[in-house]
């Protein structure tokens, strides 16, 4: 029996149905096969994902640190989104950080019974009062849809009253099947409201946007600082250290960067559409995909200077970090790994283990759709069911004044042959024939994947880090970096092999098993004399 | 750090900044993983319970299970039920748990599922259990979901066969595995026979073995629950904790109870003591009068180091009065107090037990928040901060020495493991509070005060 079928026997008939879709055990037939994606987690089942508010206020909006994100609804949802998620920020000169803060309704009973609209209002006013912010965002949770509460309505008066910019999302946690309906909230606002309102247009013809770059642990700074040795000009980081200061002016840059695809990749297509902006998907976790990454934005930009200074760049880095990277590589080589996390960051985190001569044998996504496994070529066959239809897909149109191409179309349709430039291909193409690929993964197929396939470390969440520890496999966090970082760009990876190796290598796994386990302790003499 | 927080303090009815409590769920899952062989299962939308096991998970630096009902837009607009009945249904066939321990969420709430009569028509596995409890979100915090659990466990499992057990039921409040152990360590010292209920000791600190188990030695059995009723004597520790769940297994089955504060300090753990002494007509042993003693040599010892500092504390109603009950045993003046959690007794209970010791000034206050605290200490500093991991922000900006304590700490390793109560754990807390004055005196002075002794 494979892998697969025996990861799948225990369950039941009905729960055996719908998860047999989501696990795959990949063959050597050409092509990338079908996986289930984006449905309904199973009631009971217990699942890593997490819900719509998650991904609307704790990934997309959250890191925005010159807004006042207020969250509506009882305290539970604020409070765990504080501070939890990494994102690291610092002011900008004479601006506002709000990330170290969190602000909510904190609704109770007669809010629920009543309506909250109230309290919303108030509270906004008290936010002005105190903090007197440019920008306030509201993302509502469960309750909030239930009894109605009007939260376009508050915020439109809040911009009335107050003559600022004030932005509702309805990100309920019920709506759609995970985190990823609240990235797709979160981004149809950030695109009806704050990108392509502002006018500053960019110093470098060399200009370009991090797209879906959260700055956890410090790594959009690291991709910045490599790409502005280049010499690009990066306008504006969604949303990882971001503002909407920079943000409303991400519509005059030259390219789009799209490092989540997952979180984010409606942005990217609504501003090429909108603005004409084209967007490259790119990945800055692993040496050589950061290395391939450089290289296809400099072909994007195409004159020989960029060129050279990038391979310029590339050389020194690479001679900066080779002995690490010797070091490492001679400690890492030939180990295998698990990887489970959000939307993207598998398929990144394959690219950075390759570097050191490690295979990943089991990958899979919390949140993802069919086209981040399988490539966005399967978009158009992806058919929508009524969870995704209640999240709302906007259609926008060339924008008759902004909309600036900076390529000829001829020129474009040449480089989509050399560059991945408005496609993503996935992660599974990357896979090879016996591994294994899990949509929605959860606490039993994790158990069970340890104990069939033994890899030699695990890269997971919070939630079942400590179930694979204490199964005898070394967990590393990916979400958090176990609060180390960056990761990202060249020295990141040196920080990444660092932190891999201690937990490969910790001397505490050697005590796991008490001597008194493996030595006979009991000893007896015979009768009669001594031996 | 915290740079747009305001010295100037403005009225606030509606926005909370930087809370001081989170909602009912976590804390009923909490109590949950203390009964042995049990699924927490959560009726609501996922992400509730992925924040929930997410928070555990990072206080104890262990797995803290818990399933889902998974609700989508259909559920909670066509109710809840068919995703109960599935979700049990899967738990009971996947995770293999004896009971299943439901708590709601603010969206079933909202929507009014009725989990009793789902409960009583779904089918459940001969042998199994499925029990629940109310945990609106929007009342109350995670402390009342913590009592609120048990008060679910109590109503579902409790029987009186008409024989007394001879048993004390202990209910140790919103704490640490640390502190159940001490408290049962306590307890046998006594000669108590006792049921801890719950008891998250085997579980939340569950020792490395090379294999996973889901369900750990540890946690209150089923047997041992449904004997409450039959127990001769409820101690129910922390009073705005476990009195509820006191009052409700006196009502059904006759148990008495004594209230008592959590045994945090020397005064209240000597009550929890002389409590124990009444019930098991037994002399305090010589072991424990020791380590009384030589607490008491502690605080005589170090007493110049803590006499008339000022402290700043917060997080949980009955840990919080621990805390300044001990701060106030070591000389200090506890110049704020709060809680996050609303209940006006739990201000009651702090000015009593400040007038006690003629303490004047103070600032106690429930239903507050962090920010609030901070102006406060803006405006008048204090020599000390004690709390949660949130208070780190706080310390950091205003330079305070800062000592963590109670839930959740997500920053720190081994205190979950670490007593605070009794008299023991008390030492190990002194010792944590003197260390961070002491270091921050070495840290500040001139190079020509700094003396190997001290």
């Amino acid at each position: 029996m494979d892998n697969r079928a025996r990861l799948l026997e225990k369950y039941s008939s009905r729960v055996y149905k719908n998860r047999k879709e989501h696990v795959l055990e990949l063959e050597e037939a050409p092509g990338v096969p079908q996986i289930a994606a984006n449905t309904r987690a199973v009631p009971g089942i217990m699942t890593n994902r997490g819900c719509c508010y998650a991904g609307c206020k704790g990934v997309v909006v959250g890191p925005l640190k010159d807004v006042c994100v207020i969250t509506h609804g009882p305290i539970g949802c604020g409070f765990y989104s504080w501070g939890t998620r990494r994102n690291k920020a610092v002011a900008q000169e004479g601006g506002q950080n709000f990330i170290p803060y969190c602000f909510s309704t904190d609704m109770q009973e007669p809010d629920i019974v009543f309506g909250g609209e109230k309290k919303l209002k108030q509270a906004i006013v008290e936010a002005m009062e105190i903090f007197n912010p440019k920008s306030i965002m509201i993302c509502s949770t469960c309750p909030i849809g239930l009894i109605g509460d009007d939260v376009h309505a508050v915020a439109a008066w809040a911009e009335s009253e107050f003559n600022i910019r004030c932005i509702a999302f309805s990100c309920e946690g019920y709506k759609g099947v995970s985190q990823s309906a609240g990235h797709h909230i979160a981004n149809n606002g950030l695109m009806k409201r704050v990108i392509g309102t502002g006018d500053k247009i960019p110093k470098s013809k060399y200009s370009l946007n991090i797209l879906g770059e959260y700055n956890i642990g410090g790594d959009g700074w690291e991709q910045e600082r490599v790409l502005k040795r280049i010499g690009y000009e990066v306008v504006s980081i969604f949303t990882g250290d971001g503002s909407v200061e920079t943000m409303q002016n991400a519509h005059l840059a030259n390219l789009n960067l799209v490092m989540c695809h997952r979180s984010i990749n409606y942005i990217a297509e609504m501003m090429q559409a909108k603005y004409g902006i084209s967007w490259l998907k790119v990945n800055f976790i692993g040496v050589e995909a950061t290395i391939q990454s450089l290289r296809d934005i400099a072909t994007f930009f195409g004159d020989e200077e960029i060129k050279q200074r990038t391979e310029e760049v590339i050389a020194d880095e690479l001679a900066d970090i080779f002995d690490d990277m010797e070091y490492y590589k001679g400690k890492l080589k030939g180990k295998n790994a698990g990887i489970f996390v959000g939307g993207s960051r598998t398929h990144h985190y394959q690219k950075l283990l390759e570097d050191f001569g490690m295979e990943t044998i089991i990958a899979g996504y919390e949140f993802a759709h069919r086209d981040d496994y399988e490539g966005r070529k399967v978009i158009p066959t992806i058919k929508l069911d009524a969870d995704s239809k209640n999240i709302e897909n906007m259609t926008v149109e060339p924008d008759p004044e902004k909309f600036h191409t900076f390529l000829d179309e001829e020129t474009l349709a040449r480089l989509k042959d050399q560059i991945p430039l408005d496609q993503y291909e996935g992660m599974i193409q990357d896979m090879q024939s016996g591994h294994i690929v899990v949509d929605d993964y959860n606490h039993f197929e994790t158990e069970m994947l340890i104990k069939l396939l033994k890899p030699d470390i695990f890269f997971s969440g919070i939630k079942d880090k400590y179930v694979i520890q204490k199964a005898g496999t070394p967990s590393r966090q990916m979400h958090s970096y176990d609060y180390k970082g960056p990761y990202a760009g060249f020295k990141g990876a040196v920080n990444f092999a660092q932190d891999v190796v201690m937990a490969l290598y910790t001397n505490a796994w050697n005590f796991v098993t008490p001597p008194w386990k493996t030595v006979p302790m009991l000893t007896g003499t015979l009768s009669g004399g001594d031996l | 750090m915290l740079d747009l927080t305001p010295k100037t303090i403005s009225q606030r009815t509606a926005l909370r900044i930087n809370p001081c409590k989170t909602c009912q769920p976590v804390g009923a899952l909490y109590a949950a993983l203390g009964v042995h062989k049990c699924m927490p299962h959560s009726h609501g939308s996922q992400g509730c319970v992925s924040y929930h096991r997410t928070f555990l998970t990072r206080h104890f630096k262990d797995p803290a299970i818990a399933s889902s009902s998974s609700f989508t837009e259909g559920a909670s607009v066509f109710g809840g039920g068919s995703n109960l009945k599935t979700a049990v249904r899967n738990v009971f066939d996947i995770y293999n748990p004896d009971i299943i321990a439901v708590h709601t969420t603010c969206l079933s709430e909202t929507i009014g599922d009725d989990l009793n009569s789902y409960i009583t028509d779904m089918e459940i596995p001969e042998g199994k259990l499925v029990v629940h409890c109310n945990t609106p979100s929007y009342s109350g915090s995670h402390i009342n979901g913590f009592f609120n659990m048990m008060k679910g466990f109590i109503t579902y499992l409790t029987k009186s066969t008409g024989s007394c057990n001879g048993k004390t039921a202990i209910f140790p409040g919103f704490v640490n595995p640390g502190d159940m152990r001490e408290i049962k360590r306590i307890a046998s010292l006594m000669q108590v026979p006792f049921t801890l209920f719950p008891d998250t000791s085997g579980v939340m600190d569950a020792p490395m073995s090379g294999e996973y188990e889901m369900y750990p030695q540890g946690g209150t059995t089923l047997a041992e629950i449904a004997g409450l009723g039959d127990c001769a004597h409820t101690l129910a520790l922390g009073r705005l904790t476990s009195t509820e769940p006191a009052e409700l297994l006196k009502k059904r089955h006759a148990v008495p109870f004594t209230e008592l504060p959590l045994p945090i300090g020397i005064e209240a753990t000597d009550e929890y003591v002389m409590a124990l002494s009444r019930l098991s007509k037994t002399e305090v042993p010589p072991e424990l009068e020791e380590e009384r003693g030589q607490l008491v040599d502690i605080l005589l010892d170090s007493n110049q180091y803590s006499s008339q500092k000022k402290v700043a504390i917060f997080g949980d109603p009955d840990t919080v009065i621990g805390l300044c009950a001990l701060c106030l045993e070591m000389g200090m003046i506890p110049k704020y107090v709060i809680t996050g959690t609303p209940k006006e007794d739990f201000v009651r209970l702090v000015n009593e037990l400040l007038g006690r010791y003629d303490v004047e000034g103070s600032t106690v206050k429930a239903s507050a928040d962090l920010f609030e605290l901070h102006q406060w200490i803006k405006n008048e500093p204090v020599d000390l901060l004690l709390g949660t991991s949130y208070g780190k922000q706080i310390a950091k900006a205003e330079d305070i020495p800062f000592v963590r304590a109670g839930f959740p700490i997500l920053d720190r390793y081994v205190h979950s493991y670490l007593p605070m109560m009794g008299y023991r754990g008390a030492m190990l807390f002194v010792e944590r509070i003197i260390g961070a004055l002491m270091d921050r005196y070495d840290r500040d002075c001139a190079d020509e005060d700094l003396d190997v002794i001290m």
